[in-house]
């Protein structure tokens, strides 16, 4: 299996780790031949998990757009109510066939911690979820989702108290109790062989959208659209359309503040290449290579790094990285949510909002693709917060 | 002629003692107190200065030197200032030994060849780079061997024997066994087969192999040096540093704490 996507991946952890690595590599690897492994993830994608998730024409959007036709893809309507849990399940049955006893995570918006915790409910394993401070304040629902779930929620205290943090303090535990803990991370990031496992996992997104578009439209997307932090949802969408030279692929970063005001998290349009996590990507850091906080309404994209294969597609121009700021990100929200009843999670609002922006520059015979990854009911409180904050701003300025 | 790092484990070997590391985080609680510290510990009988230069996210340390770099950081920390620190210490302490320590991302934001040239000029004697491991030390390896540092190489209690062959040997300086799973910090009890693996490797390692993660007391350091040919001591002494008290109290006390660990290692403690 290849490590490295040119000069980013790779695996850059502490000693302690390596053997572990090795060791999931291995299964990992057997894993995608066993026919019972595949079959019994297809069995849990399909009636556990409710897949295949639709392909969605959002006609009224479209209409008010002009242009392009904007087609959703529903990760939303997943169980757990985002894409995560696509790769949870793959990871547990990994770590059954491990024979480890409990899973970790880090989560950010708390969604790929509450699909962790979901799946060590059904699957039988202790979980303890770290979470950065600020993040549990902000997404309280999930902690509480998590709970009843059955996991510990840590909370980080450390640095910025967000996903970084909760990253590292995964990291910590990992190393000290690797013999029974499966580290199920959440994103196409980390050492590898992460990077790979989860994009293979999250691949379903994009084979799907293809035949459904194909199926539904007669042809092919002029672009398809996907938020990225980590990028796993991304990633997993952009595998699908890989091949395919007439189809644009667009992962949009957290532009937060915007990318002038250096309050965004947007690794790959404002960073530069660096080493974080296991992993060589692109990094927000200041000249001494010290990780910087990083800045965005959504905490699922409020992450420094970024996978290292979207580096690559970066560096190759096989993806194109742009950046949506907080503004945009909450107008494409209520925007869904009034034109076509869906409530979209922050992160994929930001998706969204590049699609709206894009739209009328088409004819209403291209289609958009947009990876719509997450449902936004976890984000009630932090879109009031913004709210009244903006509102403050706003009430200032006059 | 010998280097440096050669001498001090002869000379130790000639005194019938493991050798003493002391890792401290350059630039706690800020630069100028700092650079006192190290030579404090110089002075109280370090022979082996690993000078820990502060990163934001430091995934293998515990709450005790997580807590000092975060201060080290606050109050302007940077690896820039942490070599011309070393350069200072250096002229002072011609036969010490100095390991720059760091994680990648600190050593590579920096320029590697630089950062190379630099070291050698200087009179560093090496680097330890926590996360990067055996896989990844080509981007760096090269630049050391072509410069006489050594690229010191970590082996845990997770690592086998194979492993612990093809990591040890390339290697030149000492090899690390970390003494636990886990991150830095203090440990009440150390892994019953800690003795057993420190054999093990000391017959596979063709360079010397020192201990280190967990040691937090002169008594363990005694016990353990008999089977190491030097002992490392991070979290414990940097634990004494970072207590509310005033900073001379908390220096004399990291002193006299330094100098408990050197007579617990000397032959006829």
């Amino acid at each position: 299996m290849n490590s490295h996507y040119g000069i980013y991946g790779g695996q850059y952890v502490a000693e302690t780790l390596l053997p572990t690595l090795y060791e999931l590599e291995y299964e990992y690897e057997k894993a995608k031949s066993d026919p019972d492994f595949q079959a019994e993830l297809k069995r849990l994608l399909k009636y556990y998990v409710g897949r295949e998730s639709p392909l969605y024409h959002a006609q009224r959007l479209s209409r008010h757009c002009g242009g392009a036709q904007i087609y959703l893809k529903r990760e939303d309507l997943n169980h757990t109510g985002a894409h995560k849990v696509n790769n949870t399940i793959g990871q547990a049955l990994l770590a059954r066939k491990m024979n480890k006893k409990r899973l970790i995570a880090e989560t950010g918006a708390g969604m790929h911690g509450v699909a962790t915790a979901t799946v060590a409910a059904l699957f039988g394993f202790e979980c303890e979820v770290f979470m950065g401070a600020v993040d549990i304040a902000r997404q309280a629902p999930n902690v509480e989702r998590m709970e009843v779930l059955g996991a510990k929620v840590n909370s980080v205290t450390s640095g910025s108290q967000t996903l970084k943090d909760a990253m590292n303090e995964a990291i910590r535990d990992w190393t000290a109790r690797a013999e029974d803990t499966f580290y199920v991370i959440g994103t196409v990031a980390g050492p590898h062989p992460y990077p790979a496992m989860v994009r293979d996992f999250q691949s379903v997104i994009g084979l799907e959208s293809r035949r459904q578009c194909l199926e539904q439209c007669g042809k092919l997307p002029r672009e398809v659209i996907a938020c990225v932090g980590g990028g796993s949802n991304a990633l997993g969408l952009f595998v699908g359309f890989l091949k395919d030279a007439d189809v644009k692929r667009v992962g949009v970063e957290a532009g937060g503040n915007g990318l002038e005001t250096g309050a965004h998290a947007a690794s790959i349009c404002g960073g530069r290449v660096g080493v974080l996590h296991g992993c060589k990507t692109y990094l927000l850091q200041n000249n001494d290579g010290q990780i910087l906080e990083t800045h965005s309404v959504s905490a699922g994209l409020d992450y420094p790094g970024v996978g290292p294969e979207h580096s690559y597609l970066a560096d190759e121009k096989l993806a194109t990285y742009v950046a949506v700021n907080d503004p945009e990100a909450v107008e494409a929200f209520d925007l869904l949510a009034r034109m076509e009843g869906i409530i979209p999670a922050l992160e994929s609002a930001h998706a969204l909002a590049h699609a709206i922006a894009i739209a009328p520059q088409y004819s209403p015979e291209d289609i958009l693709l947009v990876n719509l990854s997450g449902r936004g009911d976890k984000d009630m409180d932090n879109i009031r917060h913004y709210r009244q904050r903006t509102q403050k701003t706003t009430a200032q300025h006059k | 002629m010998k280097n440096r790092i050669e001498k001090i484990f002869e000379r130790c070997r000639d005194e019938k003692r493991a050798a003493l590391i002391l890792f401290t985080c350059c630039g706690y609680p800020d630069m100028e107190n700092s650079e006192r510290i190290i030579q404090g510990a110089i002075d109280s009988g370090a022979d082996i200065i690993e000078l820990g230069v502060p990163f934001s996210d430091p995934m293998a340390d515990g709450m005790i030197i997580q807590k000092a770099s975060q201060i080290a950081l606050q109050n302007g920390a940077s690896l820039k200032k942490v070599l011309a620190m070393a350069e200072r210490l250096r002229k002072r302490n011609p036969n010490t030994g100095f390991i720059l320590f760091s994680y990648f991302n600190v050593l590579l934001s920096y320029g590697l060849e630089a950062l190379t040239d630099e070291l050698a000029r200087i009179g560093v004697d090496g680097i330890l780079s926590v996360d990067l491991p055996y896989e990844e030390k080509a981007e760096l390896e090269p630049l050391c061997k072509q410069k006489g540092l050594h690229l010191i190489p970590l082996v845990s209690p997770a690592t086998s024997p194979e492993r612990a062959r093809l990591i040890t040997g390339q290697a030149s300086g000492f090899v690390y066994y970390i003494a636990v799973r886990g991150i830095t910090g203090v440990r009440t009890e150390l892994p019953q087969e800690l003795i057993a693996r420190l054999e093990e490797m000391g017959r596979i390692s063709p360079i010397p192999v020192v201990a280190g993660f967990g040691i937090g007391d002169p008594e363990t350091a005694r016990k353990i040096a008999k089977h190491a040919r030097g002992i490392v001591v991070g979290s414990a002494g940097m634990s004494l540093l970072v207590q509310e008290k005033p900073l001379e109290e908390r220096i004399s006390d990291f002193k006299h704490f330094v100098k408990s660990l050197s007579g617990s290692l000397s032959p006829d403690a």
